[in-house]
């Protein structure tokens, strides 16, 4: 058990650092660009701006005169504090207000469709996987890639413009309807779920097929070992061969690819999210490429890969409960 | 030059192949055409840029895919946007992959501490969620295709890498490595004549992987705005389909054929890796033998049964 507890510390350090490089990245970025960010910015917003408005953005980069170890210093010590600078496009709202209110929706619906997508895709992996004689094995995972070859937000794009403009099944926009107030009542509920259709199912459909196909692939290669075969001879039951001893081994390649995947299906996300005037972080980023704030864009890229870092140390945990080789 | 001789012969065994298989087939007579398309099309059509007729107006037989919110016709646009999109996304397609076999092989065949650093920083690239990466990058540096590029080598590596390291770690120790080193051969030579070629198929299956990526990708980034809006790309594209409110005044052709030929290039390169994968994972090739073989209604689960082999 201790040999788990220190492995988890030691996937943290590494989260740490990996945490610390993109805050470094954070910083360098800005200043490694050729001439100097102030005067870019300057440059960019000649006469749209308030001096008051210049200076707390060089305030909020450390875009001072000191040396850049003092500058650096400084920058992290606000990080720490949770001070992301000041928005341009929201001026003088700090950053970090705007992006809370913003964070919520993102999650919710990334973290449900990643979830709905992940089980759905996997039990259908092991089940094509387990009939792969049958005709759902040769039709299902030429389908899937299918759509999977589709950007996500275009299918979104397709998706809003049939079923909510043409067929006005779905709502075109916002994450619940301006009727309902906000809180724990059941209306507010239900409004939420229903907005949340027609974006978490766009993103279900694009990422429902790798999840399936890298299940099934596993899951072959899973049948074909020895111990399946033991286990078949000895007279155990077909469904505990197929659930308990395949699926089981099968599944931990794929739980990996969850953790290695969230960056990536966030990314969907924030597309998505921006087809459907989804009020989270996706929102947030076109306005901030639109007006180029870039204190609110790198604020985005801080808070998305802290939520990737925990989660996928989370996933660290569920590896460790499944595999117990990592225990050893 | 013997050893040179047993190389190309590798190479074009795997070539026939994976041609031979009816999925890659099909996939790779796709991207040629469209390839095709992007080389010459641009010098067959009228510009794309041109104000032609009124905005907004559906398919017919003067355009055949309508004209889009500034009066442009949507043939054009389409056909004229998949030189630079294809361009920029093989190119990202190859140099992902060169770098991913630099630093994933150098990581995996020398070890040690080398690999406790590279490793370290494939993993950081790797957790780093890429698309808000790609916009700060691209947001600060002056849009075009260059900066595209760049911005997608630089967030497309790592998974490249850590594959590369882990299969360098498997062929560091066979003995033809180890014959090879005794014999005095320098490590490079080792890692870049004999090693890689035998990491074709995954070498080939990662460009292809790559550039599927990249291509979604860039068009994301274009979408957002991110990229050169003065030129015509598949990604402008849509922009200027998202800008002119397609949705809103339900002009369908502005963004379906963009969409569609995104995808079915995508969809090809995918059908590629699915032929690339089924001609050389042992694996499956075993499974094709046994389902050749054995009846299906000899089958009752799903446990690959155990065949006695004479290959």
């Amino acid at each position: 058990m201790s040999k788990s507890i220190s492995y988890l510390i030691r996937r943290l350090g590494f989260y740490l650092v990996a945490a610390f490089a993109a805050l470094t990245l954070n910083f360098i970025i800005p200043r490694m660009m050729p001439g100097d960010p102030a005067s870019i910015i300057f440059a960019r917003f000649r006469g749209k701006l308030k001096p008051e408005a210049i200076e707390a953005m060089r305030q909020s980069f450390g875009l001072t005169n000191d040396p850049l170890l003092v500058q650096y210093w400084s920058y992290l010590k606000g990080i720490l504090g949770g001070n992301l600078g000041t928005s341009i496009a929201y001026f003088p709202e700090p950053v970090s207000n705007i992006i809370s209110s913003g964070l919520f929706w993102t999650i919710f619906l990334a973290g449900f469709s990643l979830i709905v997508a992940f089980s759905i895709g996997t039990l259908l992996g092991i089940f094509i996987a387990w009939n792969r004689t049958g005709k759902l094995d040769t039709l299902l995972p030429p389908t899937l890639a299918f759509l999977g070859a589709f950007p996500y937000f275009w299918l979104a794009m397709l998706s809003l413009y049939i079923f909510g403009f043409s067929l006005n099944w779905f709502p075109l926009s916002h994450a619940y309807g301006n009727q309902v107030s906000p809180g724990l009542n059941l209306s507010f509920i239900l409004s939420v779920i229903y907005h949340a259709i027609l974006p978490a199912f766009t993103m279900i459909f694009v990422s429902l097929g790798g999840w399936m196909l890298s299940m099934r692939n596993t899951m072959i290669s899973t049948l074909g070992a020895d111990y399946i075969t033991f286990a078949n001879a000895k007279g155990i039951s077909s469904r505990h061969i197929m659930l308990r001893y395949a699926a089981r081994n099968a599944i931990l390649p794929n739980l990996t690819g969850f953790g290695m995947a969230l960056g990536f299906i966030l990314s969907g996300a924030l597309l998505t999210e921006i087809i459907f005037s989804y009020p989270g972080q996706g929102y947030l980023l076109l306005q901030a490429v639109k007006s180029q704030d870039f204190p609110l864009m790198q604020g985005i890229f801080m808070t998305i890969t802290f939520a990737v870092l925990a989660a996928n140390w989370l996933v660290d945990i569920a590896i460790l409960i499944f595999d117990p080789r990592t225990r050893k | 030059m013997k050893n040179k001789i047993q190389h190309s012969s590798i190479v074009t065994r795997w070539f026939s192949g994976v041609i031979s298989n009816k999925k890659a087939l099909a996939g790779s007579c796709i991207i040629l055409f469209f390839v095709f398309i992007a080389i010459i099309g641009p010098f067959l059509i009228q510009s794309p840029t041109e104000f032609l007729g009124t905005p907004l107006s559906p398919p017919s037989n003067k355009y055949l895919f309508g004209t889009n919110g500034q009066g442009q016709d949507v043939f054009s646009q389409t056909i004229s946007g998949a030189r630079q999109t294809l361009f920029v996304g093989f190119s990202a397609g190859i140099l992902v992959v060169l770098i991913g076999a630099l630093i994933g092989g150098i990581a995996g065949y020398y070890g040690g501490r080398t690999d406790d650093l590279l490793s370290l920083i494939i993993n950081i690239f790797l957790v780093m969620p890429g698309l808000p990466l790609m916009v700060i990058l691209a947001s600060w540096l002056p849009p075009g295709p260059g900066t595209l590029l760049g911005v997608l080598v630089l967030t497309g590596w790592a998974w490249n890498a850590r594959v590369i390291r882990s299969q360098m770690m498997t062929f560091r120790n066979r003995d033809f490595v180890s014959a090879a080193i005794v014999s005095g051969e320098k490590n490079i030579r080792i890692i870049i004549i004999e090693i890689m070629p035998r990491m074709l198929s995954l070498l080939a299956s990662m460009f292809i992987g790559s550039s599927i990526y990249a291509i979604g990708a860039q068009v994301g980034l274009e979408f957002l705005g991110l990229g050169d809006i003065s030129r015509v790309t598949w990604g402008t594209n849509l922009y200027w389909a998202s800008n002119d409110l397609a949705l809103l005044t339900e002009s369908w052709w502005t963004f379906v054929p963009t969409g569609l030929s995104i995808a079915v290039v995508s969809f090809s390169l995918t059908l590629i890796n699915f032929g690339i994968d089924e001609v050389t994972n042992p694996r499956l090739v075993s499974e094709r033998l046994w389902r050749e073989k054995i009846p299906k209604k000899n089958i009752s689960n799903g446990i690959t049964p155990v065949l006695k082999s004479h290959e």
